[in-house]
């Protein structure tokens, strides 16, 4: 589904013509950027590429903290293209739905940040450049109050810290 | 001088007013039902009748002093009517007003307004601006007076004078120690459900005197006040990662306590105000920790494969309450100050998170999740008579006021729009109600009497 929307993105952006290319290369940190880049082009490499063609988000079932199967998936083309592009430090931020306590989903987003990473290290990237930090469920992406939203809010974004 | 000096008791009117409390306590255990039962069942409100009594403005010989003396009255009305153990009188029906200071009241003018107790007093505003005020509790009954207290204040303090006049007379009748001058430390949260600005804010228990610790810049959370001090650990993200901080409410110094490689969060104080427990993240896991913020000395408490949070101290700091989900959901636990095998206390179904040991060392509320819906409830510290005291859609994160009387949380409302508000409810389940906090509101944690 989301992914749809992303090559809708992405058609969008080949109508309007390479000219509205105006995609920045600033190291975003918070998958809410994943729309800002509407109607344009990611050029190969970027930041903007990563979190709107490969995604940088992958989520997790309701009070699980282990990567699912499409999550290992999706992790395994962010590391492709993390090692593609020589990016040599990256951060883990674990989030929760609000459908927990605040401390309970703070210890929860830590969880699932640590599996992201322990994931990536078992495909070969370097362990001690993975930073890891858990939001809980103070930063949700998705705000409406049903179960779609919540499935959404429960992930792990990886962001681009260094290259 | 009047100050402190108990002069005569309406002894009969006390154990009224203490078998009231019995009495509520006592239906209560009648009514505790299976805990699962409960959470359908509006908890019993109960037909006890509060206590009538008459206010009266406190007089005065200017018209500072006389102004002064109705905004007294009118936070000490206030005080006890949100109580929820007495009645306030209308001014209206008072058939005695502007008596002189010094003369006693006519009781025959009290008896037909139906109050069994009447409140005067008389404000003195001295040279140096500082405030004297004389509280007379009188028995309308007996015609006896109960008690006369002076008490003096900065006039900018007038309010916490107040709060300090409405304790005594709730000492006095009902023989439970006051909650009415504390302060309540809380976040404040503005902006859009995706980007809220959270910032460390402190009020007087009754919504007024609010103010803001820090500036929105940072992430703050869930903030707890020290026993002894006037000091505040909550967690912050100012560093990127959250991590326990400290500071002083009085005079705005901050220090990161909880300085470590993994997130820290979840703090809370030992009874002394010496030690910070908290958790602390290490490959994954979360583990609970003691600090002793003087010579920073670290103990780790747990060690589990499980994500233990929310330690809260018993108040004769020998046992700890925490929630785990090492047995699978999170359920409330107890283990010794020093950590060890730990039991599991919380067996009413559905998970429980956020423990919170009363003052009293009776009771432990929580957070209880179940059918959808976020409860806030107490136990006995063995995990037996659980009682639900709020339900509805999302109730979060009790603290207790200083007397173990009653209990303050937050709610949020659902939606892109929602946002969180704090409430009171007594530990009977009855006297559920908003505390205004200007905006949406949470996390709130009650500080100690006089604080």
């Amino acid at each position: 589904m989301k992914m749809n929307m992303m090559k809708k993105v992405l058609v969008l952006g080949l109508a309007l013509g390479l000219s509205a290319c105006s995609t920045k290369n600033e190291l975003g940190t918070d998958a809410s950027s994943v729309l800002n880049g509407a109607g344009s082009i990611a050029k190969p490499g970027t930041v903007a590429e990563f979190t709107q063609i490969v995604g940088d988000s992958i989520l997790f079932d309701t009070n699980q903290t282990g990567v699912n199967e499409s999550g290992k998936l999706l992790l395994q083309k962010q590391y492709a293209w993390l090692r593609k592009y020589n990016v040599t430090k990256i951060q883990i931020e674990g989030h929760a739905d609000e459908r927990g306590t605040r401390q309970y989903n703070i210890a929860l987003g830590g969880k699932r940040a640590q599996s992201v990473k322990n994931y990536f290290a078992s495909l070969g990237y370097d362990k001690a450049a993975i930073s890891t930090l858990s939001y809980g469920k103070e930063r949700p992406i998705s705000l409406c109050d049903n179960i779609s939203c919540w499935s959404q809010n429960r992930r792990a974004v990886t962001a681009v810290v260094g290259r | 001088m009047l100050a402190n000096k108990e002069l005569e008791i309406g002894y009969l009117m006390m154990l009224k007013i203490r078998a009231l409390i019995y009495f509520t306590l006592a239906m209560l255990l009648i009514t505790a039902k299976p805990a699962l039962a409960l959470v359908e069942v509006k908890i019993d409100q109960g037909n006890v009748d509060p206590l009538v009594i008459a206010v009266e403005n406190f007089s005065g010989s200017n018209n500072k002093e006389i102004g002064l003396g109705q905004n007294i009255a009118a936070v000490v009305m206030n005080d006890l009517r949100n109580s929820g153990l007495f009645a306030p009188l209308d001014k209206s029906v008072f058939l005695e007003n502007n008596r002189p200071a010094d003369q006693r009241p006519n009781f025959a003018n009290w008896r037909p307004t139906g109050a069994k107790a009447l409140v005067s007093g008389l404000v003195v505003v001295e040279g140096n601006g500082n405030i004297n005020a004389q509280l007379r509790l009188w028995d309308v009954l007996s015609q006896k007076q109960i008690t006369g207290v002076q008490y003096t204040a900065r006039s900018k303090n007038w309010r916490k004078l107040a709060h300090q006049i409405s304790d005594t007379i709730y000492e006095r009748l009902t023989g439970e120690r006051g909650y009415f001058d504390t302060r309540i430390v809380y976040i404040s949260e503005t902006g859009p459900k995706n980007k809220r600005v959270k910032r460390l804010a402190i009020m007087d228990q009754d919504g007024f005197n609010r103010k803001y610790l820090t500036r929105g810049g940072d992430i703050v959370l869930s903030p707890r006040f020290s026993p002894k001090r006037q000091e505040v650990t909550y967690i912050s993200y100012a560093s990127g990662q959250p991590r326990v901080m400290l500071i002083n409410v009085d005079t705005g110094q901050r220090e990161v306590v909880g300085n470590f490689a993994g997130m820290s969060f979840a703090p809370r104080f030992s009874p002394d105000g010496n030690k910070v427990v908290m958790s602390i993240q290490n490959d994954g896991n979360s583990n609970i920790y003691r600090l002793d913020l003087r010579n920073k000395n670290i103990v780790q408490l747990t060690n589990s494969n499980a994500l233990d949070t929310s330690a809260s101290y018993s108040p004769d700091g020998r046992k700890i309450v925490f929630e785990s989900d090492r047995s699978g959901s999170q359920q409330l636990f107890v283990m010794g100050a020093n950590g060890g095998a730990a039991q599991r206390i919380s067996v009413g179904g559905g998970s429980y998170s956020t423990p919170v040991w009363s003052p009293r060392g009776d009771f432990i509320a929580f957070t209880k999740l179940v059918g959808g819906q976020f409860l806030i409830g107490v136990m006995k510290t063995d995990g037996s008579g659980e009682r639900i005291l709020a339900g509805g859609y999302h109730n979060e994160g009790p603290t207790w006021s200083p007397n173990g009387r009653v209990l303050m949380f937050f709610r949020e409302t659902r939606g892109a729009k929602g946002g969180p508000s704090i409430w009171s409810v007594d530990i009977t389940g009855r006297n559920e109600r908003r505390i205004n906090s200007g905006g949406f509101a949470s996390d709130p944690a009650w500080s100690p009497l006089g604080k």
